[in-house]
């Protein structure tokens, strides 16, 4: 019993984090962006602009909630709540900390630390593009609808790429369970022997949140807002939230399997984790600042014809290194 | 205790899922529908200690296969009107064949539980260790199974080139 109360706390704590990690990551991409286009940024709301996120929460709130005439209802409110709940969910096996010993028990810092860690969090993961194709469909709207197909097609042909390229982690690991590959990285971390999975990685995470420059999904030029663009008030901060929680969930996962997890000197493990999230964090920011957006084509191109054979590649030649060569 | 609970509100979800999928009145409701069984299946495994098989199929049908699916039906039936509404798809023999596959399926289902050795199984999945692993299940997909996962990976070459060839352009010559 005593073990799933503290996995309920576990949980708890965790969501409480993520949704104030979802705030703040909000209010520093506008302030971020703001300085890469030389001009200020939020500035009214509280010192400097810091209380524009709570602003930006009150009115999504308090807005009235609109739901098309011709929607279907059920499918419509199920949608966003697919996005988020899916986004919490992943987040669940990522070891942010070494165990902690706490009143006699040791408690791993992780929610769930399955055997099968990684792929469980490709699981979750992968669902949350129902979210996506669901909101798109049952809004009744042609915008809705492409937008929901484009991010459907994208994102099943990135997860591909993106699930091969830590194949060569794996192998290099011998564990799909997180806690060993952080574990296995005490001395090197994998972004040197496996730099190559790294950079197809932070491609294919990019594409897989559906941000720029890989947005595609919401390009506001031809498709309006796409899947969301009848969302609004809270329904429409869900599908917001879900995606920032996602950019740290996959920001961590990059963390975990590539700059060595929690590990780092002088500073506590838990500390590290989160500056190597942030430096993810910010390179989003800086990509959404910098690149235009690829045509549709090219992007669909890119991603099967190049990242896939490369990530491909790559685990053969580490699984090649590993058996023969490392032997 | 709490596997049991588990147990049984999987089971139950399961059970409802599966109605859903012939219940429902539009296919994307059935799509959903059968999402929400195979996601309770995937809890059965995790019971069953087959983490690995509840992950797969979470990640290849709930994930991927069903998102295909929804993909299609969202694309040609993009509206909220299901086909009864539209006056199509009037079903006549399909109850009398459907009722007689079912029944044939239940024949076998029903052979195979009576004659199934209960105490074997159970202890299988219990010996704990590294059941249901990865390891495990490669090594016994890599030995025990060769041949047929083989002839499935065969197969799916097949698949792959022949949607490679349905799916060219006519007459245009490659770019």
């Amino acid at each position: 019993m005593a073990a799933v109360i503290i996995i309920v706390i576990k949980g708890l704590i965790l969501a409480v984090l993520l949704l104030t990690a979802f705030g703040v990551l909000t209010l520093t991409e506008r302030k971020v962006l703001g300085r890469f286009q030389f001009r200020p940024g939020p500035n009214r709301v509280g010192p400097g602009g810091s209380f524009q996120f709570l602003a930006d929460g009150l009115k999504l709130m308090l807005k009235e909630e609109i739901i098309p005439n011709g929607a279907d209802r059920f499918v419509f409110l199920l949608a966003p709540t697919i996005s988020l709940v899916a986004a919490l969910f992943a987040f669940a096996v990522i070891p942010w900390g070494p165990p902690i010993h706490l009143f006699g028990q040791t408690i791993p810092m992780e929610i769930g630390g399955p055997n099968v860690g990684i792929l469980f969090l490709f699981a979750i993961t992968s669902l949350g593009v129902y979210g996506l194709i669901l909101g798109g469909w049952s809004s009744q709207n042609k915008y809705s609808l492409l937008g929901g197909l484009r991010s459907s097609a994208q994102i099943i042909s990135y997860e591909l790429a993106m699930g091969l390229s830590v194949v060569g982690v794996l192998i290099a690991a011998g564990s799909a369970d997180l806690n060993n590959i952080v574990s296995a990285q005490t001395n090197l971390w994998f972004i040197v022997p496996q730099i190559i999975g790294f950079l197809i990685y932070v491609v294919c995470m990019v594409a897989e949140t559906n941000r720029a420059p890989f947005d595609l999904p919401e390009a506001e030029n031809e498709l309006v807002a796409g899947y969301h663009t009848e969302y609004t008030g809270m329904k429409f901060a869900m599908f917001f939230m879900a995606e920032y929680i996602n950019m740290v969930t996959v920001s961590s996962l990059a963390t975990t399997l590539f700059l060595g997890g929690w590990h780092g000197p002088w500073l506590p493990p838990e500390i590290w984790f989160i500056i190597k999230v942030a430096a993810f964090m910010f390179f989003f920011i800086w990509l959404r600042a910098t690149l235009p957006r690829l045509r549709y084509d090219r992007l669909m191109a890119f991603g099967w014809k190049v990242l896939l054979p490369v990530a491909l590649a790559n685990a053969l030649a580490t699984a090649v290194w590993v058996s023969v060569v490392a032997r | 205790m709490v596997s049991t609970v588990v147990f049984w509100l999987a089971a139950a979800v399961a059970i409802v899922g599966a109605g859903g999928v012939l219940l429902a009145k539009h296919p994307v409701h059935s799509a959903l529908s059968l999402v929400l069984n195979l996601a309770a299946l995937g809890v059965l495994f995790l019971l069953l200690h087959a983490e690995f098989l509840a992950v797969v199929e979470i990640l290849v049908y709930a994930g991927a296969v069903m998102v295909l699916f929804l993909f299609v039906v969202t694309l040609l039936m993009a509206g909220t009107k299901t086909p009864r509404d539209e006056g199509r798809f009037r079903l006549a023999y399909q109850y009398l064949l459907a009722g007689l596959f079912g029944l044939i399926l239940f024949v076998l289902v029903a052979h195979a539980l009576v004659g199934a050795d209960w105490m074997s199984s159970l202890a299988a999945t219990n010996a704990g260790g590294s059941f249901g692993s990865i390891a495990a299940f490669g090594t016994a997909l890599f030995t025990k199974y060769l041949l047929p996962f083989e002839l499935t990976a065969v197969v799916l070459l097949v698949a792959v080139i022949g949607v490679i060839f349905l799916g060219r352009e006519h007459g245009a010559t490659r770019k």
